[in-house]
């Protein structure tokens, strides 16, 4: 006998039988424990098919690699920057993936990129022991200038970016505001301080109704009558 | 003089009244408030973060750090002082055993998650509250943990099993066993066992079965809270 113990979008807690029986798969956040599928994470339960899975409401950010991060420069090195990246690891990022111009050695990096500094980079690299690599080069990557930073649940990136950007595409056209979100669950914000204010408080909202259906709609309503 | 009547009314299996709230500690990762009786616990959970000083990581798996602490005005009357002391360092490393059976770590090597567990009120049980608590708070920091945990302490009154003592009972002029214990529900495993003075073989078996019933019923209320806890926020 099979059997789903909790539906389709319902909150669980750890610990939490999610199924029983053998015909359904765990997947990210279960475990199996005998015949029942059990939860090791506080989240939603999602269904795919036959695979259980859970998405997590909370959590620290994990490195992994590919992700566009945004980070902060807090130490500079001989040949390298050590970055912050709001999770329990900081990063490195390398003279040799950090700029395309030529530097000398012993050549001042902090020219390049000082302490304190925002760079939107990616990871192209985390070993088993959670070192992580960082580099520059590619589309879209570098330092930030002005605007403003705010943090938010790394969880929730994936909700604020919407489909394909789709959320994140919205919030830009109707507050006017650049804006950029790293996997890591820093927002980088740029526009009239007005603006600004209107873009945090979106963003704010979203995290705090991700967990809800048609959100982007909400928002946009939103968006609509506080601009008017 | 037999223990026939509890002081406070209850039944002898009864639990005094829960209260639980989630996210308590809006700076923290994750947070939790449980009150038994007059026992009232908080935990902040902070991390996985980094570990200083080094000596300390654990480069094969992340590091559970537990801090027991009572407020100054906590205890019966007499000032608590604060910070480390014998029974508050015993009482952190004990909750630290009794949690990290159920949280994986694997995934954040040389980091630590610290917990941190005040009591603003105490009444005995106050290392249980603390762990419920705490398991709460680790659930809400997105931990991963393959239960919750749950904690009460069960006991012996001259010749009645009890659950749950108060200060009162504890300190009940006769034969008096008092164990704290914790419990991972799914499995039945024993986390946390500690006595305070003597019982008999047969009473003691018989006392953790008691305290395993009584568990679940506190694991159900800390389930509740935390999905209460979203179902709040979707309206």
């Amino acid at each position: 006998m099979t059997k789903l113990m909790i539906k389709e979008r319902e909150v669980v807690v750890p610990g939490d039988i999610i199924a029983e029986g053998m015909n359904y798969l765990p997947s990210t956040g279960t475990y199996r424990q005998g015949q029942h599928i059990m939860a090791s994470r506080m989240g939603i339960m999602r269904l795919e098919g036959k695979v259980v899975k859970i998405i997590p409401l909370a959590g620290k950010y994990l490195p992994r690699r590919g992700d566009v991060i945004i980070g902060k420069i807090i130490d500079v090195n001989i040949m390298a920057w050590r970055v912050e990246t709001n999770s329990a690891y900081s990063a490195m990022l390398s003279v040799k993936d950090g700029t395309s111009s030529f530097v000398r050695r012993g050549a001042d990096l902090t020219r390049i990129y000082a302490i304190g500094d925002y760079i939107i980079t990616k990871i192209i690299n985390v070993t088993s022991q959670k070192l992580v690599d960082l580099t520059m080069r590619g589309p879209g990557l570098k330092k930030l200038d002005g605007g403003r930073i705010i943090k938010v649940t790394p969880t929730k990136v994936p909700r604020i970016i919407g489909k394909e950007g789709s959320m994140v595409v919205m919030i830009k056209s109707l507050t006017n505001c650049d804006i950029m979100v790293g996997q890591n669950g820093i927002v980088w914000i740029k526009g009239e301080p007005k603006d600004e204010i209107l873009a945090v408080e979106t963003i704010r909202k979203i995290e705090d109704e991700s967990h809800v259906s048609g959100l982007t709609d909400k928002i946009k309503n939103f968006l609509e009558s506080a601009k008017r | 003089m037999a223990y026939k009547k509890r002081s406070d009314g209850r039944k002898f299996d009864e639990l005094r009244p829960i209260e639980a709230k989630l996210g308590v500690i809006a700076r923290a990762d994750g947070s939790a408030y449980f009150k038994i009786g007059n026992t009232e616990a908080y935990a902040a959970v902070y991390g996985p973060r980094d570990l200083y000083p080094r000596f300390l990581q654990n480069p094969e798996k992340g590091v559970l750090r537990c801090s027991y602490g009572m407020m100054a005005f906590a205890g019966s009357g007499d000032r608590v002082r604060p910070g480390p002391s014998r029974r508050s360092t015993e009482i952190s490393t004990v909750t630290q055993r009794a949690l990290s059976p159920v949280i994986d770590l694997d995934e954040f090597p040389n980091a630590v998650v610290d917990v941190y567990i005040q009591l603003s009120q105490t009444d005995a049980g106050s290392r249980c509250a603390g762990i419920c608590a705490a398991s709460m708070a680790l659930a809400d920091a997105g931990i991963v943990m393959k239960d919750m945990v749950a904690a009460v302490a069960v006991g012996k009154i001259d010749k009645t099993m009890i659950v749950d003592l108060d200060y009162e009972e504890e300190a009940f002029e006769g034969e008096v066993a008092d164990i704290p214990i914790a419990i991972i529900p799914s499995s039945g495993e024993y986390t946390l066992l500690q006595m305070d003075g003597r019982i008999e073989k047969e009473d003691l078996m018989k006392a953790l079965e008691l305290g395993k019933e009584v568990c679940k019923k506190i694991v159900k209320i800390q389930r509740e809270t935390i999905r209460e806890n979203f179902k709040r926020s979707e309206k």
